[in-house]
């Protein structure tokens, strides 16, 4: 039989049972939706945190305290190792490994910041006036934090814009005196733009020299150090480099971890994946779901048509040929509803990224495929048994059947 | 062309078993022109089936064209079934989906014939069988005599040597049954081995060969001379 002949032929057998291939159609159509949807939620939502690390330079090195158990894992987060990464050693690192320009520690607060009546609880950074090129962040008025040595303080502060609107509605904010718990700061730039970076609000933020922070927070060690490291030095180099000088420093323990945004978005990268491979998941549970229905519709279309099996054993179809009939009716009506599944996931995506347009929400090419593919075979697969029925059947049985 | 020597067929009804062929032995020519005829449940159908290759005996031996039938496996009589024999049925078996034309054409489609040769082979039989004008009709638009020619014209579209027709008129009204008894009888003398089975003394007995069938068994079988 021609492939032409065996698609009308089916096409025809389908338009005869109208309601079943709808619903049909309409269960994998779900089915095929939510592997789109869902995967594009995934890849948006990789996409989305991908791209918070974008900020950092391939250039850029970050030290956290703690060092990773195991290879390949998370880096540790929480930072509790026996060591505190003091700023006397940030002065060495700077002196003595050979290709670090420059660097810029933080440690991270959290504070009432109040002028006048007004208070709102903002994160706090402690950190040098590196920070700002590093981190790539833009200064709208007045000025970055002023070139310090590493351990002296000074009461001047940088805040974020959303904070500055907080507290200062659209007055001027340079030159005024926050409060922050018992300290005085006076402000001497304000951030340009929002910048969200590693879930944190950089917008919400204030901060101050790093030595202030110490003070304000009664902490002495680093929460993260980020490392400039030179034009023509292998990244890699520095970063073992760096690890080394800070096991000198640390009496021969291996305290710290030195993470490179390569390293941390491919860690991101893999985790987010399995993630979007999670959720794929789900949307295949629901399109193998479907093929029971497709197993129970090509039974019952079996069943009615039995008459019609006999005749077309009888003008000499072989079993065979009786199979892919209705095999091909299931894969027609699996790919018809994963064509519509696609098609409204798409619509569905669409709107989420004009809703979202900060989540680059997409499905993935190979999300199309393996649920088309999944759609179809998951068919093939529940419509097998009763094509078999059908294929199996005595000639003269099923001709007798009305 | 057909020999068929010691066959039986039995079925089990519960616990009674019907004996629906009993030791049949016979040997048809080509070209014959063959009635059966019986009272019902004398196993008529059941022997057209087994000539036909839809149904197969529990023993005994049938020669198709001196090839054992009984050795054959699905396929190889669905390949026998699709070149060599043509099936009339009392109830038509028209797909209900499908055009007159394209019930026609099936055969050929299922033997993946390409579609335009298709198309001239079914207007040659659609003209001969005086259905052409009704072609792109559905079967529940046709009348019963209608249907039959279509039924005709599918059994004979992929040129079977043997017309094997059960009880082809038995749903006709007298003037389309005529009708239709005149086609086969017409495509008869063009050449197909044509066997009838039927409950109508006058066609049964138009036959050369009329064969009568009690209990299973062949109770008569006669020839007229002159014809044969
Ligand atoms: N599939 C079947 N199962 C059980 N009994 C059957 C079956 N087919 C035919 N029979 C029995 O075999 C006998 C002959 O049937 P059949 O060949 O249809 O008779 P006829 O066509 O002469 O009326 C009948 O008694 C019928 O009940
Ligand atoms: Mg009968």
């Amino acid at each position: 039989m021609r492939l032409l002949d065996l698609l009308r032929f089916s096409l025809l057998a389908l338009r005869r049972q109208r309601f079943r291939s709808l619903m049909l159609l309409t269960a994998v159509g779900l089915g095929v939706g939510a592997v789109v949807v869902l995967t594009a939620l995934g890849e948006g939502a990789r996409g989305y945190v991908l791209g918070e690390f974008a900020y950092l330079g391939k250039d850029t090195v970050v030290m956290i305290p703690g060092r990773k158990e195991t290879t390949g894992g998370m880096p540790p987060m929480t930072g509790i190792a026996a060591h505190d990464i003091t700023l006397e050693e940030m002065e060495v690192l700077q002196r003595s490994v050979p290709g670090v320009t420059d660097l810029a520690p933080m440690i991270l607060g959290n504070g009432p910041v109040s002028f006048k009546s007004r208070a709102r609880d903002s994160v706090v950074i402690g950190t040098t006036a590196a920070f700002f090129p590093i981190r790539k962040l833009e200064i709208a008025q007045g000025s970055a934090l002023p070139d310090l040595a590493l351990g002296e303080g000074k009461q001047v502060a940088v805040i974020g814009q959303k904070l500055k609107q907080a507290l200062f509605d659209s007055d001027n904010a340079i030159g005024q005196w926050i409060r922050l718990r018992d300290y005085r700061f006076r402000v001497i730039g304000v951030l340009a733009g929002s910048g969200d970076s590693f879930g944190m609000d950089l917008s919400e933020a204030v901060f101050i020299p790093v030595a202030s922070a110490q003070a304000v927070f009664n902490v002495h060690g680093m929460f993260r150090v980020s490392l400039k490291v030179k034009e023509n030095y292998e990244v890699e180099a520095v970063k073992s480099a760096i690890v080394k000088q800070m096991q000198a420093l640390h009496n021969g323990e291996l305290d710290v971890t030195v993470v490179s945004p390569d390293a941390m978005l491919s860690t991101f990268d893999s985790i987010l994946r399995v993630m979007t491979l999670g959720v794929a998941g789900i949307g295949a549970i629901s399109l193998v779901v479907s093929g029971i229905l497709v197993m129970n519709v090509t039974l019952m279309s079996v069943k009615q048509r039995t008459a019609e099996i006999g005749l077309l054993k009888a003008i000499g179809a072989p079993s065979s040929q009786v199979r892919t009939l209705f095999l091909t009716e299931a894969a027609l009506i699996a790919a018809a509803g994963a064509l519509v599944g696609i098609l409204v996931g798409h619509l569905v995506v669409f709107i989420g990224t004009q809703i979202y347009p900060d989540v680059p929400f997409a499905t993935p090419g190979w999300a199309l495929w393996a649920s088309l593919g999944l759609a179809i075979g998951t068919a093939l697969l529940f419509a097998w048994l009763p094509a078999q029925q059908a294929a199996d059947m005595e000639p003269v049985d099923a001709l007798g059947k009305k | 062309m057909i020999d068929i020597s010691g066959v039986n067929k039995t079925f089990i009804l519960g616990d009674s078993t019907v004996h629906a062929l009993n030791n049949i032995n016979l040997r048809i020519e080509q070209g014959e022109y063959l009635s059966v005829m019986g009272p019902s449940g004398s196993g008529k159908s059941t022997l057209l089936n087994m000539l036909g290759l839809l149904d197969r005996p529990d023993n005994g031996r049938y020669l198709l064209n001196g090839v054992d039938t009984q050795s054959l496996d699905e396929n190889e009589r669905a390949r026998l079934r699709r070149e060599q024999i043509g099936f009339v049925f009392q109830s038509y078996h028209l797909i209900a989906r499908l055009t007159a034309r394209e019930n026609v054409e099936m055969p050929l489609m299922l033997a993946g014939v390409p579609a335009n040769t298709r198309h001239e082979m079914v207007q040659g039989i659609l003209e001969k069988l005086g259905i052409a004008r009704r072609a792109s009709h559905l079967p529940n638009q046709l009348s019963g005599g209608e249907r039959q020619r279509v039924a005709i014209g599918r059994s004979i579209v992929m040129k079977p040597a043997i017309l094997l027709a059960d009880e082809p008129t038995g749903n006709l009204d007298s003037r389309s049954g005529a009708e239709v008894t005149e086609i086969l009888e017409t495509l008869n003398r063009e050449g197909i081995t044509l066997m009838v089975v039927t409950h109508d003394s006058n066609m049964g007995e138009r036959a050369r060969r009329r064969i009568r069938m009690v209990d299973g068994a062949v109770a008569t079988d006669q020839r007229d001379e002159q014809a044969a």
